[in-house]
């Protein structure tokens, strides 16, 4: 390979020149793919769901032939009788959402706290023994799951969904905040603990604080866990009152006869929480975590 | 060598190596709220992982259950299905996620705008998401993407979901398309870590790009790359929501994976212990890649 230091002979500047343009197009033409292939299905789901039939399937359409807001309308309104129900699941998903974040975050800061921070074992101890989370799939664990919430006195309760979320959200959540543990001396905490701090002093004054940034990451990336769950949600509730936005749209996808649009206006506000999060923690989560991996 | 720097390079290379104290044994008071701090998760990992995994393997523990899964065509179609989503979904995504971290690295404002598009997918939901994808291929009989092919280029597109493979591929575009981001944004993210020095030094040498990669960035982010592999894999393996919302399943089964299939054992053929059996005969593969994984962070740790 020849070296690229720039130009000595005339000829071979201009290579160079039409070289980096040609990279500039290179990547201004991936970057359309790139586009394209992200906002695709998103297209897809506004293009349903401001069809006013819900059937433009039916025709060659790639553009909506006649865009309305009507259904949105009739969500806010809960007058169509197929999306009646609809805000009661908005509900319970924000209840399972909000709390499989916040015990989430409490229970991993706190382990990772008591082992990374006090050293009462090693670290690799309890990554290991939480990674074991993962030794039998999530998704056949549900089986055994419903008799045992049914020995816990949790059938059909959301507590049980929330319960087997946090279980399979704080491995992962455990992980990053080991990585980011250590990115923090423990100078801070030697100090404090000279001047007399409890160890919960120390967690609350000096681990919280410091760690703000990695705990954010962690608390949306069990935010995204829980809405992106539907297994559990359908497999340990089953009465109407315990439908959740997941299982509403599943039924849609089980009705043939369901109107889509509908469907496609209730996945556009059930994406909305988390993204909205994501990019409002963005900058907040970049801030202390720009460098290294496993970023949540 | 500053402190700060060397922390990046440590960065760089896997685990921070921070210097560390010795640990010291702890006692009293210190000692009790240490243990308490461990209590909540140590109730959580008792009552809802080792409980239920006992529970799940007592359950799938009739070797009656194993003759019954290898006498079932639709097992042995998802068994293999299975084995392709995970190879497939996986290696494509994580190879194309650390290649896109190398465009997304570069310094250009649009570069940047379109990653905050880009890492879009992932934070869908991914029911929505998959429905979508569903929608717009499923032959009902057109969707969008059929719409796109023959506006393009005046053909008619296939019909997705009538053909084995092709539904599982399909599958496996879906899975591609929500999880890349999160692994470009990680690898994004470990070469950054990289301090810019290194690669000033190999600019002095005469390195071309594909050197750089090669010798810098490659053996720089090979731990992140393969901890995170691992993961995505283990992920992979209970992933049931694109076969459940993109294809469904269908053709009659032929798209099926063995966390899916498991779940139709379970309700739709009311065998709760089979479904449990299903599952766990993925754990010939999945346990050496959950142990390689705890294995791999040991050993950036011994590098303390």
């Amino acid at each position: 390979m020849t070296g690229t230091v720039p130009g000595i002979r005339p000829d071979r500047r201009a290579r160079i020149r039409r070289r980096r343009i040609l990279i500039e197009a290179a990547s201004l033409a991936l970057g359309a793919i790139l586009l394209i292939w992200s906002l695709i299905p998103v297209y897809n789901m506004f293009l349903v769901a401001l069809d006013p039939t819900g059937h433009n399937e039916f025709t060659y359409d790639i553009w909506p032939s006649h865009p309305t807001l009507g259904v949105f309308a009739d969500l806010w309104n809960a007058d169509e009788e197929d999306v009646r129900d609809i805000w009661p699941a908005f509900g319970n998903s924000i209840f399972i959402g909000v709390m499989v974040t916040a015990f989430t975050v409490l229970i991993s800061s706190l382990a990772s706290f008591a082992v990374g921070r006090m050293r009462l074992a090693r670290d690799r101890t309890l990554s290991g023994v939480a990674l074991l989370s993962y030794a039998i799939p999530a998704s056949t664990l549900i089986i055994p799951f419903l008799r045992i919430m049914h020995i816990y006195g949790l059938t059909d309760n959301l507590w049980a969904v929330i319960a087997a979320e946090v279980t399979f959200a704080t491995p992962y959540a455990i992980l990053i905040l080991q990585y980011y543990g250590r990115l923090i001396p423990s100078e801070f905490d030697d100090a404090a603990r000279i001047d007399g701090a409890s160890a919960l002093q120390v967690y609350r004054h000096i681990y919280v604080p410091l760690m703000a940034p990695a705990l954010a990451a962690v608390g949306t990336y069990a935010l995204l866990f829980a809405w992106n769950d539907y297994f559990y949600q359908y497999m340990l509730l089953f009465s109407e009152r315990h439908t959740t936005v997941a299982m509403a749209l599943e039924q849609f996808f089980d009705d043939d006869d369901a109107p889509w649009n509908y469907m496609m206006a209730i996945a556009i506000l059930y994406s909305l929480p988390p993204i909205a999060i994501f990019y409002g923690l963005r900058r907040f989560m970049a801030s202390g975590l720009t460098a290294g991996g496993l970023k949540g | 060598m500053s402190v700060s720097s060397k922390a990046l390079v440590a960065r760089a290379f896997g685990w921070p190596r921070l210097p560390r104290h010795r640990r010291s044994r702890l006692h009293g008071s210190d000692l009790a709220w240490s243990v308490a701090f461990l209590v909540p998760y140590a109730i959580l990992f008792a009552a809802f992982v080792i409980y239920p995994m006992a529970y799940g393997l007592w359950m799938g523990s009739d070797p009656a259950l194993y003759a019954t899964l290898a006498g079932d065509p639709r097992y042995l179609r998802a068994a293999i299905n299975t084995v392709l989503f995970v190879g497939v979904a996986v290696n494509v995504q994580m190879v194309l996620a650390l290649l896109l971290s190398g465009f997304f690295a570069r310094r250009r404002w649009w570069i940047k705008a379109l990653l905050a598009v880009y890492i879009l997918p992932w934070t869908l939901p991914a029911v929505p998401a998959y429905l979508s994808f569903h929608w717009m291929l499923v032959a009902y009989p057109r969707g969008l993407i059929d719409n796109l092919i023959t506006a393009l280029f005046g053909i008619e597109g296939p019909f997705w979901f009538n053909h084995g493979w092709l539904a599982l591929l399909c599958d496996i575009v879906a899975n591609i398309w929500k999880w890349m981001p999160l692994w470009t944004l990680i690898f994004l993210g470990g070469r950054m870590a990289i301090p810019p020095d290194i690669y000033d030094a190999a600019d002095v040498d005469g390195a071309s790009p594909y050197q750089r990669f090669v010798y810098v960035t490659a053996p720089l982010l090979g731990t992140l790359y393969v901890v995170s592999t691992l993961i995505a894999a283990i992920w992979a393996f209970g992933d049931y929501s694109p076969v459940l919302f993109v294809s469904a399943g269908t053709p009659s089964f032929e798209s099926e994976v063995i966390s899916t299939l498991g779940f139709h054992y379970a309700l739709d053929f009311a065998n709760p212990p089979l479904g449990v059996a299903a599952g766990l005969s993925v754990l010939p593969l999945l346990i050496p890649v959950v142990i390689l994984l705890i294995q791999r962070l040991k050993a950036m740790e011994v590098q303390l």
